[in-house]
C-alpha cells in the first residue's frame, strides 16, 4: 500500500500490528529450529530453555489479540484494513499453536534423551527445515502481500506430508523388528507428526494471506489452485 | 482439506455466491429505480457523469463518497428536485417501475409524491402542529375526509416509530419535538402519501447517536414497505443499514455492489482507499 491513512495514529497502529506478527513469527521459527537442534544434539538444557520461552510466544498471542480487538473497536476498519486485522487475529492463533508444537518436540526430545539414540536423524531435520521455511515464507508473503509466494507455501505442504508418511513407515519397521524400540519409535513418529502439523499451520497462514490480499478464500479446496 | 464432498472446485467469493450486482441477471420486477446514462448539470458544469445503476425493490441502497462528489445532486434527480435549482438540468433516464420520470407529460409533483424525500436537517412546518405536519400531504392532494386523514396520520406516525411519543400531544407544534423526533416526524410526513421510494439525504447528520440508532432501526423496518436510498457521510451507517452501496467520486459512480462485499473486499482501488480512510 503506497497511500497512507489520513489518520496517522491508525496508520502507526496497523504498522505495529504487522511488526508484532512478524516478531512473533520470527520467535516461533527460532523455537522450531532450536527444538530440533535440542533433539539432534541430545541437548536437554536447550530443550528446557525452549519450553520456558513458550511463555513469550503466549504473551505475544494475547498482546496481538488485544491490539486487533482495540483496532476493531476504535477504528471500525473496512476493506484491506479489516482483512489485515482479522487475518492478524487468525495468524497469531496458528503461530501460538506452532509454538506449542515446538514445546511438544522438546518434551519428546527430553524423554528420548533418557534412552540410547535409536537412529541418526536425517528426515526429521529435513522436514523441520521445510516446515520452518514454510512459516518464514508465509510471513514474507504476509508482509509483501505476495499471493504467489503464499500459493507456493500451500503447495509445499505436500512434501512435508510425504516425509511424515515415510517416517511413519520407517518407525513402524523398527517397532515390528524389535519391540524394545516401540517407546522411542513412537516418540520419533510423534515428532514427525508435530512437524507435519506445523506445516499445516503455515499453510493456514498462507491461505489467510491470500484472503487478506485478494479477498478470496482458497481454504478447504481439494487442490491448491494454480493462481489466484 | 479432508471433506472432498464439500470441496469447491473454483475460488469462492461472496459475489459468486450471491450474484454480483454488475451482472444484468436481476429480474425486472426486483428493480424499482433504474438510472441510465444519467448526467447532471449546474449550468454548463457537469456535476455527475454517465451514471448507470439499478435500485432494488424493498432494499436499502446507500450512496457514499467524499464531499462534493455528487451524491446529494444524484439523489435529488431521483425525484426531480434538481431541476428546481437555477441552471439545474439532467441528461439521461431515471426509470421508476419502467416509466421515465423525465419523459414527456410526467408531472414532477406526482413524481415527488411517489418518490418522497427526507433532508439533512429536519424541516417540520414551523407553524403547524404535529398532526397537521403529517396531514398536510393529504390536504395538498385535495383529500378532505377527516376520518381517513386521521387514520393515515396515525398509521404514518406508527410507521415512523414516533406514535407512542407524540400520540397525547398531536396538537402541539412540530417544532416542540427534539431533533431526532422532528426527523422521524418528517419521515412520517413523507410516508403519509404512500411513496414507493424514500430518499434520505444525510438524515442523521444533525442527530446524536441514540436518535441516529432509532432512525437506523426505522430504516430497517421501513424497507419492507418502501425502497430506500440514503446518502450518508457516515460509512459505518452505510455499512450497518444498507443492502447495497454505491461509491461516488468526483461525479462518477466508481463502484456499486453488495454492501458487505464493498466494505470487506471492494473491487476498485479508489473504493478501497476511501473506505479505509486513505487519501493522497
Amino acid at each position: 500500500m503506497t497511500t497512507q491513512h489520513t489518520d496517522k495514529k491508525y496508520e502507526e497502529e496497523l504498522s505495529k500490528l504487522r511488526e508484532e506478527i512478524l516478531y512473533m513469527g520470527g520467535l516461533v521459527e527460532d523455537q522450531i529450529q532450536k527444538s530440533i537442534k535440542a533433539l539432534v544434539d541430545r541437548d536437554s538444557d536447550l530443550a528446557n530453555i525452549i519450553i520456558e520461552r513458550d511463555h513469550e510466544v503466549n504473551r505475544l498471542d494475547v498482546e496481538i489479540d488485544e491490539l486487533c480487538i482495540k483496532l476493531l473497536a476504535l477504528h471500525q476498519p473496512a476493506g484491506i484494513d479489516l482483512r489485515l486485522i482479522t487475518t492478524g487475529l487468525k495468524i497469531t492463533t496458528d503461530l501460538e499453536r506452532i509454538g506449542d508444537m515446538a514445546v511438544n518436540i522438546c518434551e519428546r526430545a527430553l524423554e528420548l534423551n533418557q534412552e540410547p539414540q535409536l537412529k541418526p536423524y536425517i528426515d526429521i531435520p529435513r522436514m523441520a527445515r521445510i516446515s520452518q521455511r514454510m512459516i518464514h515464507e508465509s510471513l514474507d508473503a504476509f508482509v509483501r502481500e505476495d499471493t504467489d509466494l503464499a500459493l507456493k507455501v500451500c503447495k509445499d505442504d505436500a512434501d512435508v506430508d510425504d516425509l511424515n508418511a515415510q517416517i511413519f513407515r520407517e518407525t513402524l519397521t523398527f517397532m515390528l523388528e524389535n519391540a524394545q524400540t516401540i517407546s522411542r519409535a513412537t516418540k520419533i513418529s510423534s515428532i514427525s507428526k508435530y512437524l507435519e502439523r506445523i506445516a499445516d499451520h503455515a499453510t493456514n497462514i498462507a491461505e489467510m494471506v491470500i484472503f487478506m490480499v485478494k479477498g478470496k478464500s482458497i481454504r478447504h479446496m481439494k487442490e491448491v489452485p494454480p493462481s489466484v | 482439506m479432508s471433506d472432498e464432498a464439500h470441496a469447491p472446485k473454483e475460488l469462492i467469493s461472496r459475489s459468486d455466491l450471491h450474484g454480483s450486482e454488475n451482472k444484468a441477471s436481476v429480474p425486472a420486477e426486483d428493480i424499482r429505480l433504474k438510472v441510465e446514462d444519467l448526467s447532471i448539470f449546474y449550468g454548463d458544469v457537469r456535476a455527475v457523469k454517465n451514471v448507470n445503476m439499478s435500485v432494488r425493490t424493498n432494499q436499502v441502497t446507500s450512496i457514499i463518497g467524499p464531499s462534493g462528489c455528487g451524491k446529494s445532486t444524484f439523489i435529488r434527480c431521483l425525484n426531480r428536485m434538481h431541476e428546481v435549482t437555477p441552471g439545474g438540468r439532467v441528461q439521461g433516464k431515471v426509470l421508476l417501475d419502467g416509466q421515465d420520470l423525465y419523459g414527456p407529460g410526467v408531472d414532477p409533483v406526482d413524481v415527488r409524491r411517489r418518490v418522497g424525500m427526507v433532508f439533512q436537517k429536519p424541516n417540520v412546518f414551523p407553524s403547524m402542529s404535529i398532526y397537521d405536519n403529517v396531514a398536510s400531504g393529504y390536504r395538498l392532494n385535495g383529500i378532505r375526509d377527516r376520518k381517513l386523514i386521521a387514520e393515515k396520520v396515525e398509521r404514518s406516525l406508527k410507521n415512523a416509530a414516533i406514535w407512542d411519543e407524540v400520540k397525547d400531544n398531536l396538537q402541539k407544534p412540530g417544532t416542540s419535538l427534539s431533533g431526532g423526533q422532528q426527523q422521524r416526524l418528517c419521515i412520517a410526513r413523507a410516508l403519509a402519501v404512500d411513496p414507493e421510494v424514500l430518499l434520505m439525504d444525510e438524515p442523521c447528520s444533525a442527530l446524536d447517536p441514540i436518535a441516529t440508532a432509532k432512525i437506523e432501526e426505522l430504516i430497517h423496518e421501513l424497507k419492507e414497505k418502501v425502497t430506500i436510498v440514503i446518502v450518508t457521510h457516515n460509512m459505518q451507517q452505510a455499512a450497518r443499514s444498507s443492502d447495497y452501496t454505491a461509491f461516488f467520486y468526483v461525479g462518477e459512480l466508481v463502484e456499486f455492489g453488495e454492501t458487505q462485499k464493498l466494505f470487506t473486499a471492494p473491487e476498485k482501488r479508489q473504493t478501497e482507499d476511501y473506505i479505509t480512510g486513505r487519501f493522497g
